[in-house]
């Protein structure tokens, strides 16, 4: 593979890895922490929509952040013929 | 058949399994010794994972720790399950991909540096060591309260079990009985949770039950929870009582600190390719979402069941008087760690914040609140009595609590034994040494942390309460930057990856060690450790964050005015970046 080709993987991979980190920090510090009082006015079972990230949400969007960057990179290891 | 036999047939019967396990998977190889071969399927190594990283602490502790306080304590939700997003992003594939057997490994070999290499050991061993103490002492208390031997004897039997199966498995035999742990654990973790959701709720899911509606009061659960404690004089149970700053640091804190630990990044090590690590890492955190999001529902309901016990028709009624209390009262006062006090003599248990008393505490002069101590990690192995579960459900949490705890000590032990025998002695003591004799110097290593570990929890030093807050700052501060930085900077040399760990390692200690005292010691702390005295307001358990950020800024400072890392190296992060070729790097 040539030093353009494997420049361009590595920049497709950064990239991806920063949107899932963006989503990652936003359900967690942000809907679960700071961003909660935003939130206060969607009621979920007793309390509000922050609260069901901080215990429950933000632990279920981590996973689906794997299970995506995980596809993604197989699909871009077959376009760049990196996979093994 | 008494409580007695049940627990010892359930402890008994898991502890064949393991050592059966131990017996089949016998280890030939030094790479059947630290990486299993790296054959193992993903989604087992998924599973063992999730055993190997939760603890006595994710087990017993942790939905009494979520039950305390509420959703302040969150941050132990999102920062223990934020990690695996780091592990499985910025750092499983490429340590896959680079091929070796130990974290030491990969920072003395990318930073081309003996020095990085040795400054890694020490960070390992300080925190697995640490980390180590608190898994012994909490198998010894397990065994004390449902096997009714001592302490010592206790902790001596599940030293002998880890010592049979780690010994003579390595990683391949620890692999396998940590699936065979994790299965145990999170079966006697559901089945209480599912009753006590059904009970309060009528859902047998806890995940919803939590935020269903409370079959009693007729309106949703946390609600009538919040209700309750504020008249009690407790603070609201869904709202934010704390410092948001210090929860956002903490949480990170622990997120990065759990990405750097090495028991866990070895286990990643273990599957045959580099796509593996990354769906490993995606199984593993289902398996641990498995308990992670039951644990706030347990820890809300349990909470509520204990103030409707002691206030059977609410606070305005007839507490609970001393004699009518339940069993499972008595048997938890006799372990010392509940323990109630009839202040005003009248024979009932008045149960309330006396910080902040009601009004009815005023009126008729209570003298305060009469349960005086209520441990944490009662919540848990209580549940089954709390909920009147039947005797086979407390054996298996007996069985559940032991797993948690020997399934960590296990992983642990090896990440300490291989740092010893593979960079120690073969990479930086004796280089000539024989596979057959690295594999008897990981044996020796083994056993040697073992007795270690045993000593330390039969006298264990009296900071163990403060150790994982040490453990996973030094892990946020020195192992994950250094690791990050060897993979995502291509330039990155020697000189600024030891000056960026060493400034983050030791910021980090200085901070602790000013507010909890030099090496925990009572009365030797610089500063009272209460928030006016905080730098910047930010506590001694978040400073992992900070430190993390030095060392970067370290790094990069010394990577300016040095020359960047040779061309050798910056082709060696190449290759690293890529899946192909992972096989060649092995037997390096």
């Amino acid at each position: 593979m040539s030093d353009k080709s494997t420049d361009a993987y590595w920049k497709a991979n950064v990239r991806i890895i920063t949107i899932c980190m963006v989503i990652w920090a936003l359900v967690s510090f942000g809907f679960g922490i700071v961003l909660r009082p935003l939130l206060a006015g969607i009621p979920v079972g007793g309390t509000d929509l922050g609260f069901w990230f901080a215990q429950q949400g933000s632990i279920l969007t981590f996973i689906v952040l794997i299970f995506f960057y995980r596809s993604y990179m197989n699909r871009l290891d077959r376009e760049f013929g990196v996979e093994e | 058949m008494s409580q007695f036999a049940i627990n010892l047939i359930f402890v008994g019967a898991s502890f064949a399994l393991y050592i059966g396990i131990a017996i089949w998977a016998r280890a030939g190889s030094t790479s059947d010794f630290y990486a299993a071969s790296r054959g193992v399927n993903p989604v087992v190594n998924g599973a063992a994972t999730a055993a190997d990283w939760m603890s006595a602490a994710s087990f017993i502790s942790m939905a009494g720790l979520i039950a305390a306080v509420g959703y302040g304590n969150s941050t132990f939700l999102m920062g223990w399950t934020g990690g695996y997003v780091l592990l499985a992003m910025l750092l499983a594939p490429y340590l896959r991909k680079f091929g070796r057997f130990t974290v030491p490994d990969f920072i003395g070999d990318r930073f081309y540096s003996q020095t990085a290499r040795l400054v890694a050991v020490i960070s390992l061993l300080v925190m697995s060591i640490t980390y180590v103490i608190g898994q012994m002492t909490g198998a010894g208390v397990a065994f004390s309260r449902f096997l009714e031997v001592d302490n010592t004897t206790g902790l001596l039997i599940a030293s002998g079990v880890v010592f049979i199966y780690a010994v003579l498995g390595g990683m391949k035999g620890i692999t396998y009985t940590q699936l065979a742990q994790y299965c145990v654990l999170i079966i006697a973790y559901t089945i209480p949770a599912v009753f006590i959701s059904l009970n309060l709720t009528g859902n047998p899911l806890p995940q919803l039950g939590l935020f269903s509606t409370h079959t009693e009061s007729g309106q949703p659960l946390l609600q009538t929870l919040n209700e309750v404690m504020m008249e009690l004089g407790f603070n609201d149970y869904t709202g934010n009582h704390g410092s948001t700053f210090n929860m956002v640091l903490f949480t990170m804190s622990l997120m990065i600190g759990t990405a750097g630990l090495p028991h866990v990044i070895i286990r990643f090590f273990t599957v045959p390719k580099v796509a593996d690590a990354r769906t490993s890492a995606g199984w593993a955190l289902v398996f641990i979402a498995l308990l992670y999001t039951v644990a706030p529902a347990v820890g809300a309901m349990a909470r509520l069941n204990i103030i409707t016990t002691l206030w059977p028709d609410g606070i305005q009624g007839e507490p609970l008087s001393f004699e009518e209390r339940p069993d499972w009262m008595h048997n938890w006062e006799q372990t010392g760690l509940l323990r109630f006090e009839d202040k005003n003599g009248d024979g009932l248990i008045q149960y309330y914040n006396a910080a902040n008393p009601p009004q009815r505490a005023i009126d008729e002069g209570w003298e305060g609140n009469e349960m005086v101590l209520f441990n944490n990690d009662i919540l848990v192995l209580a549940n089954p009595e709390i909920a009147q579960l039947p005797g086979w459900v407390i054996g298996l949490i007996a069985a559940g609590g032991l797993a948690a705890a020997l399934s960590t000590a296990a992983g642990l032990l090896l990440a300490i034994s291989s740092a010893v025998s593979h960079d120690l002695i073969k990479k930086m003591i004796n280089p000539g040494i024989s596979e057959k004799g690295e594999l008897l110097a990981a044996r020796i290593s083994m056993a040697f942390a073992i007795a270690l570990a045993t000593y330390l929890g039969l006298n264990p030093p009296g900071f163990a309460a403060q150790v994982v807050a040490l453990a996973f700052g030094l892990a946020a501060a020195s192992l994950f930057p250094a690791i990050m930085l060897g993979i995502f900077s291509k330039k990155m040399n020697s000189t600024g990856a030891i000056v960026g760990m060493l400034v983050g390692l030791l910021s980090t200690v200085l901070y602790i060690f000013t507010y909890l005292g030099w090496f925990f010691i009572p009365g030797t702390n610089m500063l009272p450790n209460t928030p006016d005295n905080w730098l910047f307001g930010i506590s001694p358990l978040s400073f992992g964050t900070v430190g993390a950020i030095l060392n970067f800024a370290a790094a990069y400072i010394t990577l300016s005015f040095t020359k960047e890392a040779p061309a050798e190296i910056q082709e060696l992060v190449e290759s690293i970046r890529v899946p192909k070729g992972a096989g060649a790097a092995v037997d390096h």
